[in-house]
């Protein structure tokens, strides 16, 4: 039976972890933002090796699981001299393996975007980086925020992940109160209403979002 | 006699896509301050030499100059290399174009095209790029549609942005490709008013114009030479009176023949 006593009394320290949840979802989002664009960018190079190399990188990314990286990052990388906290560590695996999808995202943006834009900010004389950030990102960007979005949720929910490289967040939270308690049942109840609770009424935001900006120009 | 140096000069120009030959050896020469309306054929090959102006594509083979200086070859060593993007960048000051497609930039406000290019381009001050811009935007007769986007404009409209936006960067060389092709017939007039005034009254007085046109009486109003191109050469050249009421070619005449009917 459900014991309502105790999850009230296990959910102040279910929830003071979710901050971690929390960080490692926006300072991963976050890197893989920055990273996903240098990608896309990098991967419509002129110079061949550098766009067939960018391509090769975010190929073979994407098809290996989220799991092994972060194994790699944090048990492998400390015998080559980097070890990262498991924070930083889940944060740099999450940012790089989401990157690789928010480049393919930038790109159907980017892609999307006219090349008669292209054409036109040349004739202006804009140099090729000002041509990126006056004319084609402003462009790329605003169709593909839904999107962003919901990688952005869907990057939320993986990150019990985690929790297999040692990092306490809401899930290993809970695991570990189960563990002292034989108590399971309330602590994973718990952990799923609150990501429900985060996940949904974010989904129907970037709907209306969606919505809105389709609406501007 | 002062001789006047041409501002434009296509030396041997060829261009090939594949099999495909566009142009097939162009010599030609543009004066500065003329007026030169280019007519001929679709898929003659018109577009392209003004593609190759405005550095948005490469000859295959030939030199083009502009003042005297090579466009798409940089000289080093005494031996004709391609030309780095900064010779490029460098080069493109003096031309600027207005496209069958207008291609405006839909993220911003008429006034933001018109002013973008004078900041970021130029370095111009903000305050000055919108008193250039709206001198421009009046010019072409839009000032009541500063702040609109281009999706709310007509065709005819978003030309005229267009052309202001080309204008206001205050290039010795203007290139229109096609300007009307694309628009209503009911809106072809108030273009052709707007290239007109810039012809006429001439901007700065001495812009170099190549306007690629099927407006046949619209070259002849304000083109001093009317060029005739066709299947990548250039078949018979001179005064819009020489050429439209003597074609000497047959292929000129056939030509002409469509439009009198």
């Amino acid at each position: 039976m459900f014991d309502w006593k105790f999850a009230v009394n296990i959910l102040p320290k279910i929830l003071a972890s979710l901050k971690i949840t929390i960080v490692a979802t926006f300072a991963g989002f976050f890197l893989a933002l920055v990273l996903g664009l240098v990608l896309s960018i990098l991967s419509k190079s002129r110079i061949k090796p550098v766009s067939r190399l960018t391509n090769g990188v975010v190929l073979f990314i994407r098809n290996t699981p989220l799991l092994v990286q972060l194994y790699f990052i944090f048990y492998v990388f400390p015998e080559y001299g980097l070890t990262l906290e498991p924070l930083s560590a889940g944060i740099l695996g999450l940012g790089i393996h989401y990157s690789t999808y928010l480049s393919e995202v930038y790109r159907s943006g980017i892609e999307n975007v006219p090349h008669g834009q292209w054409e036109a900010a040349k004739a202006l004389n804009f140099t090729r980086m000002e041509t990126w950030t006056k004319i084609i990102l402003p462009q790329a960007i605003p169709p593909i925020l839904p999107v962003l979005g919901n990688y952005l949720i869907t990057m939320f929910k993986e990150t019990p992940l985690l929790s297999a490289i040692t990092l306490v967040e809401i899930l290993q939270t809970a695991k570990i109160i189960g563990a002292g308690s034989f108590k399971y049942l309330e602590g994973f109840t718990i952990v799923g209403i609150i990501f429900f609770i985060l996940s949904y009424p974010s989904s129907r935001l970037i709907k209306s979002l969606d919505v809105r900006l389709n609406k501007k120009f | 006699m002062i001789t006047i140096k041409p501002i434009i000069r296509y030396n041997k120009i060829t261009k090939a896509y594949g099999d495909l030959k566009v142009l097939k050896g162009i010599d030609f020469e543009i004066y500065p301050g003329e007026k030169v309306a280019l007519i001929g054929p679709s898929g003659s090959g018109k577009t392209t030499l003004a593609r190759l102006l405005m550095t948005l594509e490469e000859p295959s083979s030939g030199t083009i100059e502009v003042e005297g200086k090579l466009l798409w070859h940089e000289k080093i060593n005494g031996k004709l290399v391609r030309a780095k993007e900064k010779h490029l960048h460098e080069m493109r000051k003096d031309i600027g174009m207005v496209f069958q497609h207008f291609y405006l930039f839909p993220h911003m406000t008429v006034l933001n095209n018109v002013m973008e290019a004078p900041i970021t381009v130029l370095g111009m001050s903000k305050k000055e790029a919108k008193k250039q811009a709206e001198l421009m935007i009046k010019k072409v007769g839009l000032i009541d549609k500063l702040n609109i986007y281009p999706v709310q404009l007509s065709g005819g409209q978003k030309q005229r942005v267009a052309i202001a936006r080309a204008l206001v960067m205050k290039p010795k060389i203007m290139l229109f490709d096609e300007p009307t092709s694309a628009l209503d017939p009911e809106l072809v007039g108030e273009v052709l008013d707007v290239i007109k005034e810039i012809a006429v009254e001439g901007n700065d007085t001495d812009m170099t114009m190549l306007l690629i046109t099927h407006e046949m009486d619209f070259a002849r109003e304000i083109a001093d030479r009317i060029v005739f191109f066709d299947e990548g050469v250039i078949v018979e050249q001179g005064s819009p009176d020489e050429l439209f009421d003597n074609p000497k070619t047959p292929r000129l005449q056939t030509f002409l023949s469509r439009f009198n009917s």
